[in-house]
């Protein structure tokens, strides 16, 4: 590891002023730790910016706000969360390990990297983390990288489950940004697409943080399911993730929601598989098709077909889930 | 005068020249590698902290770069708590924070001030063993032992959290910690004994 300052600021204000581009923010320090140790990323001061940011959860007339420092674990029990939110927890508990989950952030695990295994071996070539040095993946090992909305730049996979309720819930991001100016972001545009720029992974501003995270009220707390498949039953990251969610009256879906990680640089939205489900009866014949419109835009690369099977069954089987939660 | 047959004075001369070179060679080399080093590596940058393990308190100056689990075993000589893989992977270095399990080896000291921590030997009360590692031993909760001690810390926070109701529960709150003998039998039956007390 490189040396560095560790850094306490007073105040939220301070944090701000003194961050440059030199510096990193640290949260959990779950991903950063990691990163540092492996020379990937390498600060000449490290932020400690774990008591400024508040950790509250709370419950609000147009939905839940979950503060930026709330740790995983935290969230994944809160009553309101189970209550109105169910799908959130158990994405979260999907993820990671429990000590991970005891330290892990909501605003970090909205901001850590891909586990691309070239990403991850310095002695390697990768664009996202040296830009214009070539993705050695496209070519290489890549069964666990993306199957849709890559680039010949970067097929890396965002590694998060909470992200992939928090897409299929419409959630929104607060940010306070280096002037201390407040924004909301759309979750759906929080995190992009590799592009020409796969070092960016979102579209946070330099230097800005989380400040918090928004769901807005849903009926989708009675029918819901995530399901993760991954090569070994637990603490293992998805080859791929569905969360999925009915809004049922009777047996006819009002509104769906589809939504995969492990198949992206983002977490992903299966938008026209929801309108296709809307208004249609639950049944496993409309699953089945949904789960076809899903696999027809789908591109694998020379090591991942198999993710493609794979995700029609995961979206069948969650759809199916959803009705026998 | 005779010829001296031993020494002459031009290789005497030679020699001594020879010898003055040799042995000033590695003197300016090791100045000139500390200037390089200089340059090249960065100056190690130190934190004095003020942290509190098993209830007792530490004062100590650290580099900024020394984890939690470097601080416990290299600075402290807490070695029981151990090393596996070093990046959050394997829970050998599973220690608690204010009572929750967490990973040593990505905490960094400076972000527990104020904290208490305990580790594997903060668990036993006047030299006598907690539950969970007279379960270990009579279950059979492990073999070599390496990851033992990130397993009974992870196991007494498992029980603490409820996670116990089912041996499938148990292994799902129990994954973050990785045995390489295979002792997982041993170590769901000693969490289920304990939390059945």
């Amino acid at each position: 590891m490189k040396p560095f300052t560790y850094i306490k600021p007073e105040s939220l204000g301070k944090a701000l002023t003194v961050k440059k581009s030199s510096t990193q923010y640290i949260a959990g320090g779950t991903n950063l730790v990691d990163l540092m140790k492996k020379q990937i990323t390498q600060p000449d001061a490290v932020e400690d910016i774990s008591q400024l940011l508040s950790d509250d959860i709370k419950l609000e007339s147009k939905g839940i706000l979950i503060g930026a420092m709330a740790k995983n674990s935290a969230v994944a029990v809160n009553k309101n969360i189970l209550t109105n939110f169910p799908l959130v927890s158990k994405a979260l508990l999907a993820g990671a390990s429990p000590q991970i989950r005891n330290m892990a952030s909501i605003g970090g695990n909205l901001l850590q990297r891909t586990r691309c295994p070239y990403f991850y071996d310095v002695t390697l070539n990768c664009n996202k983390r040296t830009p214009g040095t070539g993705c050695s993946a496209i070519k290489g090992e890549n069964r666990m990288s993306a199957i849709v909305g890559y680039s010949n730049h970067c097929v890396a996979v965002h590694p998060s489950d909470l992200c992939v309720a928090l897409a299929a819930l419409d959630a929104s991001v607060s940010i306070i940004n280096k002037n201390q100016k407040k924004e909301v972001i759309a979750f759906k545009s929080f995190h992009r697409l590799p592009d020409e720029h796969p070092e960016k992974d979102n579209h946070l501003p330099e230097d800005a943080l989380i400040a918090s995270v928004q769901i807005p009220n849903n009926p989708f707390s009675k029918n819901y399911a995530y399901i993760k498949l991954r090569d070994r039953d637990s603490y293992a990251f998805a080859l791929v993730s569905v969360a999925a969610a009915l809004h049922l009256n009777k047996n006819i879906i009002q509104e769906a929601r589809l939504a995969s990680g492990g198949v992206a640089h983002k977490p992903w939205r299966w938008t026209e598989a929801e309108s296709f489900l809307k208004g249609k009866s639950a049944t496993v014949e409309n699953f089945v098709k949904a789960a076809d419109i899903i696999a027809t835009g789908l591109k694998p690369l020379s090591g991942n077909g198999f993710k493609v099977q794979l995700l029609k069954g995961a979206v069948e089987t969650a759809l199916q889930k959803c009705l026998t939660p | 005068m005779s010829e001296n047959k031993g020494l002459r004075r031009r290789s005497f001369l030679q020699i001594t020249v020879l010898a003055s070179v040799i042995t000033a060679i590695p003197a300016s080399v090791k100045a000139f590698y500390q200037q390089v080093k200089k340059i090249i590596i960065p100056p190690a940058q130190t934190l004095p902290l003020t942290i509190s393990i098993n209830k007792k308190k530490y004062n100590i100056t650290a580099d900024t770069r020394t984890t939690l689990l470097d601080l416990l075993r290299e600075n402290l000589q807490l070695t029981g708590t151990k090393k596996g893989c070093d990046y959050g992977q394997c829970g050998a270095c599973t220690v608690h924070v204010n009572g929750e399990r967490v990973l040593s080896c990505l905490t960094l000291p400076a972000m527990v001030a104020g904290k208490e921590v305990t580790t594997i030997e903060g668990l036993t009360t006047n030299g006598k063993l907690h539950p969970m590692q007279e379960a270990f031993i009579e279950c059979d909760g492990f073999q070599c032992g390496y990851c033992t001690p990130g397993q009974i810390m992870s196991a007494v926070a498992c029980v603490q959290e409820g996670h116990t109701h089912t041996v499938a529960e148990i292994k799902e709150f129990m994954s973050g910690n990785l045995c390489r003998c295979g002792a997982y039998n041993g170590i769901v039956e000693s969490i289920q004994k304990v939390a059945a007390q």
